[in-house]
């Protein structure tokens, strides 16, 4: 019999349903690997029993010769953002240390009403904030995959989502929830030679979800496949009335809709996506990724966002404003860490609290979010970002007239090694350009491997589709995915 | 403003110094569930009972806004004839206190629900207009209790994230009554719309009280906040405390902070709050959890059309009838009697002997009993009742007297009163003109002196006849029957 | 627009952010080198631009008046929500006194 954990998500699904392997035996077999994958330090807390009683109640239905739910039988790893009922939730933060949320998140609730078991917690950067999974206080997560060059040095996963990357590259795991605030979701997924997809701002419920910025935060899965990821989004995704953004439409088929012919569509090549310093690799699977949706069918538009290069920037005003807000929450008063010096009032405690609760990157952009929205600053910088805002989405609508879709790559660079540039905070930033202006303008994007760098290290490619056409992105991306015939993965070294 | 009323001034050394008052009213909103959240909001609960996740702020949740809290914020800016805002929104105001547990109040800066409108009160004689800035809604903050332990304070969130309107007022007002008078108008608007009890010891009603004095003719002088004021009386009290302090520091050198402050409902006096180490900087922004809240017709014509007659509008009605402007006033001044009375009419009673009879009988009889009108044993229809077998003629004043307290007593209908009890006055001329036979033959002296021209007497004839007929006798007919007898 | 060591405190006690001179004087290279960057956005023209106020147009749904209609949003579950309290009493949260 194969490996159970090389499986993909429709193929356990497929599995179960027809009988050629029992839910229970994957969940077994899942629930081995990330027992023996401590070095990558992907899970935060491990939960085989949820994934074994998830997959009993699927071989039992199936017994019964009931209609299996979507995901029956399919056991997946949670990002620690997503509050899970008693199970702890942290955001990889010390603050929420012994935290067990009396509460479910929608997107979980989702997930384990269409029969999806839980691995466990996954590990990421605190709060979601960072790219590498660095900030994380529990120790970072380290990528699966190595340099070709026969050097160990530990690389990063990405971030925020990386122990969800980590997790479906090392095969812990055949699909993760990820959280997408700047690209959170598609470059961890870039780096590690997996899929992922952030849907349109309020198809996935943010009720239970740990806030960081809330008019950026979208949940979306990170899977193996293009496939996988429309199955998983299916799943996650529909309206929810606890959630005042929460778009009040029907969950598409988007499996169903899966069409990897791009004839009669236009795909946009964005030229402000050209950035100085471009690795000459990056640029390369660019063109290839172009020369293939030609190749389906699609036809080619160059395409002008004008607004591109201020979208770091007012990104990096809004998400930490709201963000320093978001995390006003953490007091020491109902939940989690409480640092109480020796006579200290209330104010103090809170200021104890919080610094030794909080992580340097999130401290950072609490401050800087605190600056911005300070009195004397607000206009200029925070109504100035949300009106430079304004104008990249309108950067976007002006690009529909024009195509369908946009390709971009992912990210900048492959992964890079661990500790490389988490002394320049701005560095880091810098790795979500790509990323942010379709985050800022809360439109689906997605990225897909492409291909390898010189040092054997994956690059993805990101689709961005209008609002609402996930549909497009996915299909664009499967286009990409058939003729990149990416089968690379990472040697088990742990 | 009526000549009659002097200005009220404080009397200084240097001359005297008006007084400018601003109101910001914080009225608890009428629904059954919180702003944000399914949590109810009944007075007097256990610690913490009334709390969902969402007032407590656990990590991921999330505010939806209750529809009502909205309608009726919108209800109370129709009845104050300000202008509705179709698109408003939510801001947080960002700062840390134990009874705030996200850390931040959702409430409105930038784009408030209702704009500019205003409210004409009394103050004795004198009308005035006071300006309404705004109403916007916002969550009310938990309570901190500080007695229970030595050196813990314990938290109870029941009221975080109850609605509140708060309702600014131009520093319009300038004296004490007068702030009193808006308070006063204000809550009885609120009462009538039905968006707040106006209940002030429950907290369902506090003000802020922004007080200044300049010498008249100035600029505004610098302001003071005296923070959560809790009855109309305190805040008279407050005002005063307030303008006579700081007339006195100007006086004697000193400057007027502005600064934050709490009355003393002991003292009569108000006290700095604290000292800023950290100058409030409460970094508002737009909450990004909510969208922009936008209202359409249909929302607004149902506002519109369920807002009840108002007290102006309903004591210029009952004024048209007849009624005088003092009794108009106090008829409308409480919803409760307002309710009563116009019940009362619509059972048919006429306007100026109802109200003449429900300002003197009612509220008597009802003090005596220690009752509100809402308890009244009396009901509309009984008192409608009684008032029409007094206009038939049927009672006199005084047996309508007796028949009262009867009803008081037993809640019994008036004409089964007087059916039971024999209570009703007679008219039958020839059992009158008998008794009247007699009085005259027992009283043979004051006959005499009435017929040599002490004309006065007349009421003593009258008197002994009614007595002599235990009071039953119709008096116009008595009179009639008399002066014949008489000659 | 650039931050020193009084305003970098200053915007820490604003977060409640307790931090002593020498991490508050690192700070401040490393917060002066993001806000320079984002000084950028000042070169934007955005005269008769409003600001984003919803990501994807949609409107702000209410809901009705109606306690405990849905037990994830609603009250009376005291034990719930004083279940991670680094310290409770009595049904209170509790937290050092207060001096008002």
């Amino acid at each position: 019999m194969t490996d159970l954990t090389d499986l993909g998500i429709r193929e356990i699904r497929d599995g179960v349903r027809e009988g050629t392997f029992s839910a229970r035996e994957v969940a077994t077999a899942f629930n081995a690997a990330v027992a023996g994958a401590k070095p990558l330090n992907a899970f935060l807390v491990e939960t085989p029993d949820h994934a074994l009683a998830a997959a009993d109640a699927a071989d039992a239905a199936r017994a019964a010769g009931e209609t299996l739910k979507p995901l029956a039988g399919v056991p997946i790893g949670m990002k620690d953002l997503f509050c899970t009922k008693g199970v702890a939730s942290t955001a990889a933060s010390h603050i929420l240390e012994g935290f067990t949320p009396q509460y479910e998140s929608t997107v979980s609730q989702n997930l384990w009403d269409a029969g999806a078991g839980m691995l466990g917690k996954l590990n990421m950067d605190q709060f979601a904030m960072g790219s590498s999974n660095e900030t994380s206080a529990f120790g970072n997560v380290i990528s699966p995959w190595r340099r070709n060059d026969g050097g160990n040095a530990a690389l990063a996963p990405g971030g925020s989502s990386g122990g969800s990357s980590a997790a479906v590259a090392a095969r812990l795991c055949p699909g993760a929830t990820g959280t997408d605030t700047g690209g959170s979701i598609r470059q961890p997924a870039a780096f590690t030679g997996i899929s992922g997809i952030k849907p349109t701002y309020g198809r996935c419920s943010r009720w239970g979800t740990i806030a960081f910025a809330s008019s950026l935060d979208q949940a979306g899965p990170m899977a193996r496949d293009v496939r996988d990821c429309a199955i998983m989004l299916e799943a996650m995704s529909g309206f929810d009335a606890k959630d005042a953004t929460s778009l009040d439409l029907p969950v598409p088929r988007w499996e169903q809709g899966l069409n990897a012919s791009l004839a009669g569509k236009r795909v946009g090549i964005p030229r402000e996506y050209r950035v100085d310093n471009m690795p000459e690799e990056i640029e390369a699977l660019w063109q290839q990724g172009i020369a293939w949706v030609k190749d389906a069918g699609a036809e080619i538009v160059e395409v002008s966002l004008p607004h591109t290069k201020y979208a770091l920037p007012a990104y990096y005003i809004i998400a930490p404003a709201e963000a320093s807000s978001n995390l006003a929450r953490y007091d020491g008063v109902r939940y989690g860490q409480r640092n109480l010096p020796d006579g200290a009032n209330l104010q103090a405690m809170y200021a104890a609290t919080r610094a030794a609760g909080f992580g340097e990157e999130v401290k950072r952009r609490i401050l800087i979010g605190t600056y911005v929205l300070s009195a004397g600053f607000y206009d200029a910088y925070f109504t100035q970002a949300s009106k430079v805002r304004t104008l990249i989405a309108r950067d976007f609508e002006h690009a529909w007239d024009k195509c369908d879709v946009l390709l971009t790559p992912t990210a900048p660079s492959a992964a890079f090694a661990l500790g490389e540039k988490s002394a320049d905070p701005l560095a880091m930033y810098l790795n979500d350009v790509f990323t942010v202006p379709s985050s800022l303008a809360g439109l689906p994007a997605m990225s897909v491997p492409g291909g390898l760098d010189r040092a054997g290290l994956p690059l993805g490619l990101q689709v961005i589709g209008k609002a609402l056409d996930e549909q497009g992105v996915l299909n664009a991306a499967l286009a990409i995915e058939e003729r990149a015939g990416f089968v690379a993965r990472p040697q088990a070294w742990w | 403003m009526a000549d009659a009323t002097a200005p009220y001034r404080i009397k200084g050394a240097t001359g005297d110094w008006e007084v400018v008052i601003g109101l910001e009213v914080h009225a608890q909103v009428t629904s059954n569930a919180k702003l944000f959240s399914g949590a109810a909001t009944a007075f007097g609960a256990e610690p913490n009972s009334q709390v969902s996740l969402i007032d407590a702020a656990m990590p991921g949740m999330l505010p939806v806004p209750n529809r009502e809290c909205i309608r009726q914020a919108v209800r109370t800016g129709m009845a104050i004839d300000a202008e509705i805002n179709r698109w408003s929104r939510f801001d947080r105001k960002n700062y840390f206190y134990a009874d705030l547990p996200q850390g931040y109040q959702i409430s409105q800066l930038y784009h408030p629900l209702v704009g500019e409108g205003s409210i004409e009160i009394e103050d004795g004689e004198a009308v005035k207009t006071i300006g309404v800035e705004r109403i916007h809604v916002e969550q009310d903050a938990g309570k901190l209790m500080h007695d229970q332990h030595p050196t813990r304070s314990y938290v109870d969130l029941n009221r975080s994230g109850v609605a509140l309107m708060e309702i600014v007022s131009r520093p319009d007002m300038r004296s004490p009554s007068e702030a009193g008078a808006y308070l006063r108008k204000l809550r009885a608007i609120l009462r009538y719309v039905g968006s707040c009890d106006g209940n002030m010891e429950e907290g369902s009603m506090r003000a802020d009280v922004n007080v200044s004095v300049r010498k008249p003719g100035d600029e505004l002088g610098t302001r003071t906040e005296t923070k959560n004021v809790n009855s109309v009386r305190f805040v008279m009290a407050a005002i005063e405390h307030e303008a006579n302090r700081q007339v006195e520091l100007l006086e004697s050198g000193g400057t007027i902070v502005q600064e934050t402050r709490l009355f003393n409902a002991d003292t009569g006096t108000t006290r700095s709050m604290r000292s800023k180490e950290d100058a409030h900087d409460y970094r508002y922004f737009p909450d990004p959890d909510l969208l922009p809240l936008e209202l359409d017709d249909a929302f607004l014509e149902e506002c519109r059309a369920s807002l009840p007659e108002l007290p102006d509008a309903k004591r210029k009605r009952y004024e048209a009838a007849g009624v005088t402007p003092y009794n108009a006033g106090v008829l409308t001044a409480e919803v409760e009697t307002a309710r009563w009375f116009d019940a009362l009419l619509e059972a048919g009673a006429a306007p100026v002997a109802a109200s003449n009879w429900v300002t003197g009988e009612l509220f008597g009889a009802l003090n005596r009993v220690g009752k509100d009108i809402t308890d009244s044993p009396v009901t509309p229809g009984q008192a409608a009742e009684l008032l029409a077998l007094v206009a038939d003629g049927t009672l006199s004043g005084s047996l309508a007297k007796q028949v009262f307290e009867v009803m008081l007593e037993t809640g019994d209908a008036p004409g089964k009163i007087v059916e039971e009890r024999g209570l009703k006055q007679t008219s039958d001329t020839g059992a009158i003109e008998a008794v009247i036979a007699e009085v005259l033959a027992k009283n043979p002296a004051q006959l005499e002196q009435y017929r040599g021209g002490k004309v006065a007497l007349f009421g003593f004839f009258v008197g002994q006849t009614m007595k002599a007929m235990g009071g039953k006798a119709n008096p116009g007919v008595v009179n009639e029957l008399l002066k014949k007898a008489l000659g | 627009m650039s931050v020193d060591t009084a305003t970098v405190k200053k915007v820490a006690s604003l977060a409640r952010i307790a931090i002593d001179d020498a991490h508050a004087e690192r700070l401040v290279p490393e917060l002066n080198n993001i806000l320079d960057w984002i000084e950028q956005l000042g070169e934007v023209d955005t005269s008769g631009v409003a600001p984003m106020t919803a990501v994807i147009p949609n409107t702000l749904r209410l809901r009705d008046d109606v306690v405990n209609a849905d037990p994830l949003t609603g009250g009376g579950i005291r034990d719930a929500v004083l279940a991670n309290a680094p310290q409770a009493e009595h049904g209170f949260f509790t937290v050092p006194k207060v001096i008002e």
